[in-house]
């Protein structure tokens, strides 16, 4: 497998600049003769659609929702980061990219960060004059604020749903080219292959989630903008239909998986109610800017009302870990501190799952009226879910998947190592390495989105040329095929479970056994677990229909049959990085008083895994991370 | 997809139809009260009421019909429009609900198209009962003229009062009035909606007013019949009876009232 | 908690769809709606039959997928809550639930409770945007936004387009989607410049989709999961009679 990163010469500042000015142009006239696939609608694929049509490109774009504005970024929260500084406290360009790489914990490429911190103030340009009606202060600026412990206020936000607000920005433009005729966009159609032509990407197989018609679609070259893989744990803080097929399958198609071991846990969500529970939903981290975290010392006391419970009897075990961060610890670590909290068997909530947020203390201190002015919509959420009042009894709260740093292997051009298959967004692994900081994930979709791709996507097209091949060529012929079989397969297997049994099963083994702590052996006993089920599942599943007609559970077997080789895949890549870091970490290698233990000198590298076959393992290859502009650090927030 | 140009309507954007439906309105809003007014001159006595009427008829003929003629318009306007809505907002929902709940539209707001339908056959009646008094022939007759400052006119009075003493006519008039309140309670407010006459808030005030002037509207219809049956108003004449019986009912001052 | 339900089957657009009556018995009043309806699912997959289609996806009231029309309520009973939200404690226990598709000409049922809302992107597609190619954007403090037409504008912009405004009004009118995007648009200085031509092309889209007329019944603010105010309809009105009358005067396009 050839990895070559294609990082430009020069100095860090210069090498964009230096590479856009080194890239072929395609000329303007000849932009219509390209056809360009874009699957996923996101805030990266929802960009990169508008911002390639506009340029003057046909391009065609897909989504398995009804519409492309329900793509999951529309869920994030909290805000967007950008090196504007306009509160002039000390943030530039070089501040954010540092941030992000030692938040990275030191396994992201620099010249890739350094580009997200440079164009991050150009998104914020784009998305004000798209409308976004982001935060503004009383004198008509925008306002910021200070997230996920940055020490800068950089974040700019559109109340709790800026994920959704940008969104919309892109899915607004995403319209405008759809109106005009540019794009052609196909909702309701689920990718469930890649086409390689002569070792390039020349299209991919879709089926119509409506009527079940599996077509085949060529182009010039294909984005993949698909998302994340968080939902390979069942229950976690992603869309019903988040899914790792597109990437999956484009893996078993020769593109290089990178890092698929690091996933992020959020610390705040509400816990697991019961056995029938689909997803989890978060809560803001900013409440932690309030509410203190504990759990009674003694076990006897977990079942008691919290209000039993005497101040002396409970452990506040994030102040009393770190002290000078205290409730504020950044994501990964405070996960871990809960989950070790309730490992000791102190949780209190049933099913071992749940420490308290408390905010009886800050109540007491600026009175009800100012918290809820703070965090009313987040108490009547909570409420909406549980039915509890927040005000008078604390919140229970725990960990829960919310993103995955790791995907496909790209170059410095977004371009997986097929040529012609660029991915963007969540489902590429580039600028987060091991952990990605709050409010950087909608930074990066668009900046893929609207300033990267549409700069690098022009070299690849005017090397290889406007010659997208026919349908009738072998290679669509054989992919199409290869997909109504399994198609066919699915519904023919007849056995009397559900797939959503097998995926709930799944979940569990991944959340137990490789999730916020991992081990050797844990990571072996999932290995050993997961082609079990994967074997039930093809034995046992029942998915009734056909597939000629709108089938959900159709839908849905064919996702978690992807999970169900994926998460090996995973516990794999855990295993083999034999340190812990960022989202990754291993009992084995922690410090004395517990906390992760990175192997700079074994570990600075990107895994990248290739597919060989459905018979063999899987190769680790490894992409050399070179540090110039940074020096390795420890984090710590003792 | 637009539909060709035609009676239809389609072709004609549905705020524009909207506006149309509004406008007509608030002509109808306009008038209703003026028409209350004058009604109100019953109250002031048999000459009072004679007299206005006399002075609407007598009102050169351009001028009176010019007044007819735009309230026959948006009248007529706004019931085509209304029919042309209504068929719309079906065509709009071909498969209805097995249940459907209401959860805050008024019981008014949902029955406009009754109580439109109602309005118009009731200003149908109306314009025969009491303009062209064909449903009462008895009306034409040479008893319903008085004489008033020396002129012939007609003695709208006492065909209102032997109109309100036959029960199922007073009792068709309530229950048209009625529903002209309900129509308001909702149109008015509407109107200045559809106008976009409204914020934040003017919309809960305005949702009042429209109540109000139901109310109002409806209260200054009613009296006159009631009136009638209590007495209040008695007959001009005729019966010996009736006369005495309202005059021991109450003395007979046309002024007092 | 145990519920019986009636719930509209119809295998695709096609075909004629029914009522078909279920028991479910052992749901958690923690459970969601739709988790509800997963049980039911499995119910019925594991006796071989197939599940009641319905659109989902983020289950956390954002994502505007989910829909349903619950005992005549678009959205269930709970006041500015998705389906996804709506939990199992808002019913009684012995119940019967009427799950309906969302209802309206333009919304189509493609399969049991899915129905086809792609004539609001229609909608949107025809000016529901700020026409501003990538890269050409100001530095974005040039353009000052007054905190008050910010917070309007990010009022109507919380709309999900989920559609519940159209199933909930009696019309099946759309007046309440399409005034939110106006208002989210035309009030900030960015989109001033088509102001017109986006409010005369949507209302004409939207007509032409086949939705009703608004009657100022007020079910659509009622039901609106994120609160969306029948005001937004008032400036709709207000400003498309300026539009038009531009229009008609001297033309715009």
């Amino acid at each position: 497998m050839r990895l070559d990163a294609q990082i430009p010469s020069g100095p860090l500042a210069d090498k964009w600049d230096n590479h856009r000015f080194s890239v072929k142009l395609v000329n303007p006239a000849n932009r219509r003769k390209y056809h360009v696939i874009v699957v996923g609608s996101g805030l990266a694929g929802g960009a990169a659609a508008a911002t390639l049509a506009e340029q003057g490109y046909n391009v065609s774009c897909f989504c398995y929702q009804d519409s492309p504005r329900r793509a999951h970024s529309i869920a994030a929260q909290g805000g967007v980061n950008a090196a504007k500084n306009y509160p002039n406290d000390g943030d530039s360009i070089r501040r954010l990219f540092y941030d992000t790489i030692k938040g990275g914990d030191f396994r992201a490429r620099e010249a890739n960060v350094y580009r997200l911190a440079q164009v991050s103030v150009n998104i914020i340009d784009q998305c004000v004059a798209q409308g976004v009606p982001f935060a503004r202060e009383y004198s008509g600026y925008l306002d910021n604020r200070s997230f996920g412990g940055a020490q800068v206020s950089r974040t700019f936000y559109a109340r709790g749903q800026t994920g959704q607000q940008l969104l919309l920005g892109a899915y607004s433009s995403l319209s405008r080219q759809i109106g005009l005729g540019t794009v052609k966009m196909y909702n309701r159609h689920e990718m469930l292959d890649v086409v390689i032509v002569d070792g390039h990407a020349k299209g991919i197989i879709t089926r119509h989630l409506v009527t079940g018609a599996i077509e085949a679609w060529s182009a010039d070259a294909v984005i993949l903008a698909t998302g994340g893989y968080g939902n390979v744990f069942y229950l976690s803080t992603n869309a019903q239909g988040c899914n790792v097929t597109a990437a999956y399958r484009s893996f078993k198609r020769g593109a290089g998986f990178a890092n698929p071991c690091y996933t992020q846990i959020h610390p705040t969500c509400i816990p697991q109610h019961g056995e029938d529970q689909s997803k989890l939903t978060l809560m803001s981290e900013s409440l932690r800017n309030d509410g203190r975290v504990w759990v009674p010392k003694k076990i006897e006391d977990c079942p008691l009302d919290p209000k039993m419970v005497p101040e002396e009897a409970r452990d506040y075990f994030l102040e009393r870990k770190y002290p000078s961060f205290g409730n504020l610890a950044p994501r990964d670590i405070s996960s871990r501190a809960a989950k070790e909290a309730c490992d000791s068997g102190r949780s209190i909530a049933p099913g071992g799952q749940g420490v308290y947020l408390d905010f009886a203390d800050a109540i007491q201190r600026l009175g009800q009226k100012a918290i809820a002015e703070r965090y009313g919509n987040l108490f009547e959420m909570y409420e909406c879910i549980t039915g509890e009042n927040a005000y008078e009894r604390p919140m229970k709260i725990y960990p829960a998947v919310h993103y995955t740093m790791g995907g496909l292997w790209v170059d410095y051009n977004l371009m997986s190592n097929v040529p012609g298959l660029f991915v963007l967004g969540e489902a590429n692994f580039s600028d987060h390495g091991a952990n990605r900081l709050g409010a950087s994930a909608l930074m990066q979709g668009l900046a893929d989105g609207y300033f990267v791709l549409p700069a690098t996507l022009p070299n690849y097209l005017a090397e290889v040329g406007a010659n997208r091949p026919s349908l009738e060529v072998a290679p669509f012929k054989a992919a199409i095929e290869a997909v109504k079989e399994r198609t066919a397969r699915f519904l023919s297997i007849g056995g009397k479970r559900s797939a959503r049994s097998f995926h709930v099963e799944l979940g569990k083994i991944m959340w137990e056994k490789c999730g916020m702590a991992r081990s050797k052996q844990s990571l072996e006993e999932a290995l050993q677990e997961i082609p079990a089920l994967r074997e039930a599942f093809w034995k046992e599943l029942c998915v009734p229909g056909t597939g000629e007609s709108l089938n959900m559970e159709l839908e849905r077997a064919g996702r978690v049959a992807d999970f169900l080789e994926f998460g090996e895949l995973l516990c794999r890549d855990a295993l083999a990085r034999e340190e812990s870091c960022g989202g990754h970490f291993r009992v084995e290698y922690q410090t004395d008083d517990g906390e992760a233990l990175r192997n700079d000198e074994a570990f600075a590298h990107v895994a990248v895994w290739e597919h060989k076959g459905d018979a063999a393992l899987p190769e680790r290859h490894q992409e050399p991370l070179v540090y110039e502009a940074v020096k390795f650090s420890t984090r710590s927030y003792k | 997809m637009a539909a060709p140009c035609n009676l239809s309507g389609s072709c004609i954007p549905s705020l524009f139809k909207k506006y149309l439906m509004a406008l007509t309105g608030f002509v109808m809003v306009g008038f209703v009260l003026v028409h209350m007014m004058g009604n109100l001159q019953m109250f002031r006595g048999p000459d009072a009421i004679n007299q206005y009427a006399h002075f609407l008829k007598t009102l050169p003929g351009a001028l009176l019909w010019g007044m007819r003629g735009f309230l026959i318009v948006a009248i007529g306007v706004h019931v085509w429009m209304a029919i042309l809505l209504t068929k719309e907002n079906r065509a709009a929902r071909p498969q209805g609900y097995l249940k459907q709940a209401v959860v805050r539209a008024t019981w008014a707001s949902r029955t406009m198209g009754l109580s439109g339908s109602l309005l118009l056959f009731f200003i149908v009646f109306h314009v025969l009962h009491f303009t062209t008094r064909v449903i009462f022939p008895e009306y034409q007759m040479e008893d319903y003229y008085t004489i008033l400052e020396g002129d012939v006119v007609f003695n709208v009075y006492q065909m209102v009062v032997d109109s309100f003493s036959k029960p199922w006519v007073t009792g068709f008039y309530l229950f048209a009035m009625g529903a002209l309140c309900l129509h308001l309670s909702h149109a008015v407010w509407s109107m200045f909606q559809t106008l976009g006459w409204t914020n934040k808030r003017t919309r809960p005030m305005l949702k009042g007013l429209a109540r109000v002037y139901g109310w109002v509207i409806f209260i200054g219809f009613v009296v006159v019949p009631l009136g009638v049956i209590s007495r209040i108003l008695p007959p001009m004449m005729g019966d010996e009876e009736v006369i005495i019986l309202s005059i021991e009912a109450e003395p007979f001052d046309s002024e007092s009232l | 908690m145990k519920l019986f339900l009636k719930i509209w089957r119809q295998p695709n657009a096609a075909a004629v769809g029914a009522f078909e009556d279920y028991v479910l018995d052992n749901i958690s009043p923690d459970a969601s709606f739709l988790e509800m309806l997963d049980q039911l699912n499995e119910q019925l997959i594991t006796q071989g039959k197939e599940g009641v289609a319905f659109d989902h996806d983020c289950r956390e009231g954002i994502c505007g997928m989910c829909s349903l029309t619950i005992n005549g309520i678009a959205h269930g009973p709970r006041r500015a809550t998705t389906t996804c939200q709506l939990h199992m404690r808002h019913f009684r226990d012995g119940e019967t639930v009427t799950i309906e598709p969302f209802r309206a000409r333009p919304f189509p049922v493609l399969r049991d409770l899915v129905v086809d809302r792609s004539a609001f992107d229609k909608i949107i597609q025809s000016g529901g945007f700020i026409s501003v190619r990538t890269g050409s954007a100001p530095e974005a403090n040039q353009t000052l936004v007054a905190k008050p037409d910010a917070d309007r504008a990010m009022d109507a912009a919380e709309c999900i387009g989920c559609g519940a405004c159209v199933a909930a009004c009696k019309n099946a009118s759309a007046m309440l989607f399409v005034s939110a995007k106006i208002v989210h648009l035309n009030t900030l200085p960015q989109g001033a410049p088509e102001k017109n031509r986006r409010l005369l092309n949507m209302v004409k889209t939207m007509d032409e989709a086949g939705f009703g007329n608004c009657s100022n019944y007020g079910e659509c603010e009622a039901v609106c999961p994120k609160g969306i105010p029948l005001d937004f309809i008032g400036q709709l009105n207000r400003e498309w009679a300026v539009a038009k009358m531009k229009d008609i005067v001297s033309g715009v396009e």
